[in-house]
């Protein structure tokens, strides 16, 4: 089995020298990110109770792959996420009013920012893992010096569209970087059961590409991970498969039990207490004269204002009009949508039948 | 004592009896096994049955369906769940190239009979892709069967006949009506035949075509209309997309003179258009007034919050039902 990268560990020790690797500015902005998005993922479940938005997929736990990953991209690069990704996306650039009002149930909230390049979260599994490869493939031939980032889960690595991904971005050397998010699970299915291979990194070699196992919940590794595919894109040298290992503490969505698969208090509590990726570097930086109590009082109270005006962004957005389903299926609407469109927004005949 | 179940009771039903009766019957789905399904239509299967016949698989719909061709054709019968129709479509090469045609292609030699149950429509908030009805991609393809239960009773009976039947069948179970209501089911294995439709309520003035959810649209629409404009109209449940009940259509019409579908699926090249056709193939002279479409409208299925604005309701089937008498 590939060894696994590491930088951090749980304690809050580095295990090699990232001198002139990573700066102290970085490490403080990781956190930071770190926190606001658990406040957005803890904020976000609390809104689907109350019935305010739809059913959610909540990410807590994976923060250090999905912020780690994200920050090593610059504006012009692409951002291929799933419906768990938002950490990614909003690390990206895209509001978290969007992100909001997007699970709220509308499609306005997976515009991408102006300039930015972040693709609505894809539903069906794996499909969008092609489409960075296309965009990547883009870039290259127009010769702009950007990456794709396609995020997936472990479940993702049976499909089809897997394979043709990192095939095609094999064979046309292209710049993306392909980040699993292995948490262990898809909704009930164990890695083990997924797949007989023992890991997902080593199919990477099936492609003739590299693949690397790192500790997902290790934003060091994670970053420096991230740095060094997006160099090798960039110079021409093609795609990286990374496998981020780490756990998802929740359910897979609103909308799902674990406790039916899987021994979730006894399990989510492990990885809290021995693995939890903002804790490490909490500790990190606390040891380092970087963070204390007050600094994170202070951000959290921040991040926490920052939250409720999205919030209240998004709940101020207007409220959705049947007619708005009939914008944006073509670039001219049909002759049969604009007569549908009509007769829905016509008012119901009033007289009665003629006998 | 007579029971009452829910449709998703009534389907896990079929299941487990049949593969009490037919050791060949086995299911596969992603989190059908420990899971029960993500809908529980599954649950307690995997603890009866061992994984051997009830299988957790890989995240791979063309891989699921695919072998689940091949499983069929030496000899078992493999029962597929597929967690939401739009996630059939990485499937799909496998259901339309080699499911739908091993039979014509071998001639007959070899043959699939598998089910592929999956839960589809609108009305359930669901996320983006969770509400597709796109019954008409199947319907569209020789050699497939394709039907969808609106009630617990005929979920129950038609998957039954639908693990029995020689050719795979695409089973459509509407999500909204999982657990919308309870009804009696026999506790007997029995069969409710494929291809044929059911009369709901019998009437003189109108014939409304319906299936799945939208068959409780269609009641309610006549129920109202009865009542308010003492318009009488005969329902019925096509139960089967493919082969459609031409006759149950053809006759219904001839007594009434007018009709209208009601599907939740896009309106162009939906159903109701193929519908129509056989009307006015069979039954043109019969018709007082075109036969008219109350459908979803020819864009995706939208975000939760309107969604309730792109599905046909009590309300738009009256007007249509009035179009068609003021025509
Ligand atoms: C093609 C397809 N099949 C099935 C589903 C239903 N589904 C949604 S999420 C999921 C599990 C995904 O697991 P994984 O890829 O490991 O990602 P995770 O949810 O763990 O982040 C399944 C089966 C889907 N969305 N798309």
């Amino acid at each position: 089995m590939s060894p696994l990268y590491q930088v951090l560990t749980p304690e809050g020790e580095l295990v090699q020298d990232i001198k002139g690797q990573l700066d102290q500015e970085t490490m403080i902005k990781m956190y930071e990110n770190m926190a606001l998005v658990r406040l957005f993922d803890r904020k976000s479940i609390n809104l689907q109770r109350q019935g305010r938005m739809g059913t959610y997929a909540p990410f807590e736990g994976q923060e250090a792959s999905q912020v780690g990953s994200a920050m090593a991209l610059t504006p012009g690069d692409w951002l291929f996420p799933t419906y768990r990704d938002h950490a990614a996306a909003i690390v990206h650039g895209q509001s978290m009013a969007r992100v909001f009002l997007y699970w709220m149930g509308h499609m306005e909230g997976s515009i991408s920012p102006k300039n930015l390049n972040i693709m609505p979260p894809c539903v069906p599994i794996a499909t969008q893992m092609v489409h960075a490869v296309g965009t990547a493939w883009a870039s290259k031939l127009q010769n702009e010096k950007h990456v794709s980032l396609a995020y997936f889960g472990d479940g993702a690595t049976s499909e089809g569209d897997f394979h043709e991904a990192l095939n095609f971005a094999g064979v046309f050397k292209t710049p993306t970087v392909f980040f699993c998010q292995n948490n262990g699970f898809a909704i009930s299915v164990p890695f083990s059961q997924q797949s007989a291979s023992k890991t997902i990194a080593q199919r990477a070699a099936a492609y003739d590409i590299p693949g690397v196992r790192v500790d997902g919940n290790d934003i060091f590794a994670v970053w420096l991970t991230m740095k060094k595919a997006v160099e090798r894109a960039l110079a021409g040298e093609g795609p990286t498969l990374i496998e981020a290992i780490t756990f998802r503490y929740g359910a897979h969505t609103t909308a799902d039990d674990p406790k039916k698969y899987r021994d979730q208090e006894t399990l989510s509590e492990e990885w809290r207490q021995e693995r939890d990726p903002l804790q490490r570097l909490r500790m990190y930086l606390e040891k380092q004269g970087l963070w204390d109590e007050t600094k994170e009082s202070e951000f959290i109270a921040t991040a926490g204002a920052k939250i409720d005006a999205a919030l209240a962004e998004a709940e101020s957005y207007p409220k959705s009009r049947p007619e708005d389903m009939f914008k944006h299926v073509y670039a001219e609407p049909t002759w049969m949508a604009t007569e549908q469109e009509s007769e829905l927004v016509k008012p119901a005949k009033q007289e009665g039948i003629p006998a | 004592m007579k029971r009452k179940l829910t449709m998703i009771q009534a389907i896990t039903e079929a299941m487990d009896q049949k593969m009490a009766e037919d050791s060949r019957v086995m299911l596969l789905g992603e989190d059908v096994g420990v899971n029960g399904g993500v809908f529980r239509a599954t649950e307690n299967l995997l603890q009866k049955y061992g994984s051997d016949r009830v299988v957790d698989t890989p995240l791979a719909e063309a891989g699921i369906i695919g072998a689940a061709i091949g499983l069929a054709m030496n000899g078992l019968i493999p029962v597929v769940e597929i967690q939401f129709l739009a996630f059939i479509y990485p499937g799909f090469e496998q259901i339309v190239s080699h499911a739908a045609r091993m039979r014509y292609r071998t001639r007959g030699q070899y043959h699939v009979p598998m089910v592929i149950r999956t839960p589809y429509g609108a009305g359930i908030r669901g996320p983006e892709l969770h509400s597709e009805s796109v019954e008409t991609f199947f319907a569209h393809v020789p050699g497939l069967k394709v039907v969808a239960p609106s009630t617990p009773y005929d979920a129950k009976g038609l998957l039954i006949a639908a693990m029995e039947d020689p050719d795979p069948v695409i089973f459509l179970e509407p999500t909204k009506l999982y657990r919308a209501f309870k009804e009696e089911v026999p506790e007997e294995l029995y069969r409710v035949p494929i291809g044929k439709a059911k009369v709901v309520r019998e009437g003189t003035d109108l014939s409304i075509f319906a299936w799945g959810a939208m068959l409780r649209v269609a009641d309610e629409a006549a129920k109202q209309i009865e009542r308010e404009q003492g318009v009488s109209c005969e329902v019925i449940d096509l139960r089967t997309i493919y082969p459609l009940d031409r006759d149950a259509i053809v006759e219904s019409v001839k007594k009434t003179g007018r009709a209208i579908v009601v599907h939740e699926a896009h309106k162009t090249a939906g159903m109701g258009a193929e519908i129509i056709s056989i009307i006015n193939d069979e039954a043109l002279i019969y018709l007082k007034a075109p036969v008219k479409r109350i459908t979803g409208f020819d864009v995706p299925v939208p975000q939760f919050s309107i969604e309730d604005d792109y599905l046909p309701t009590p309300g738009r089937v009256m007007s249509g039902i009035m179009e068609t008498f003021t025509y």
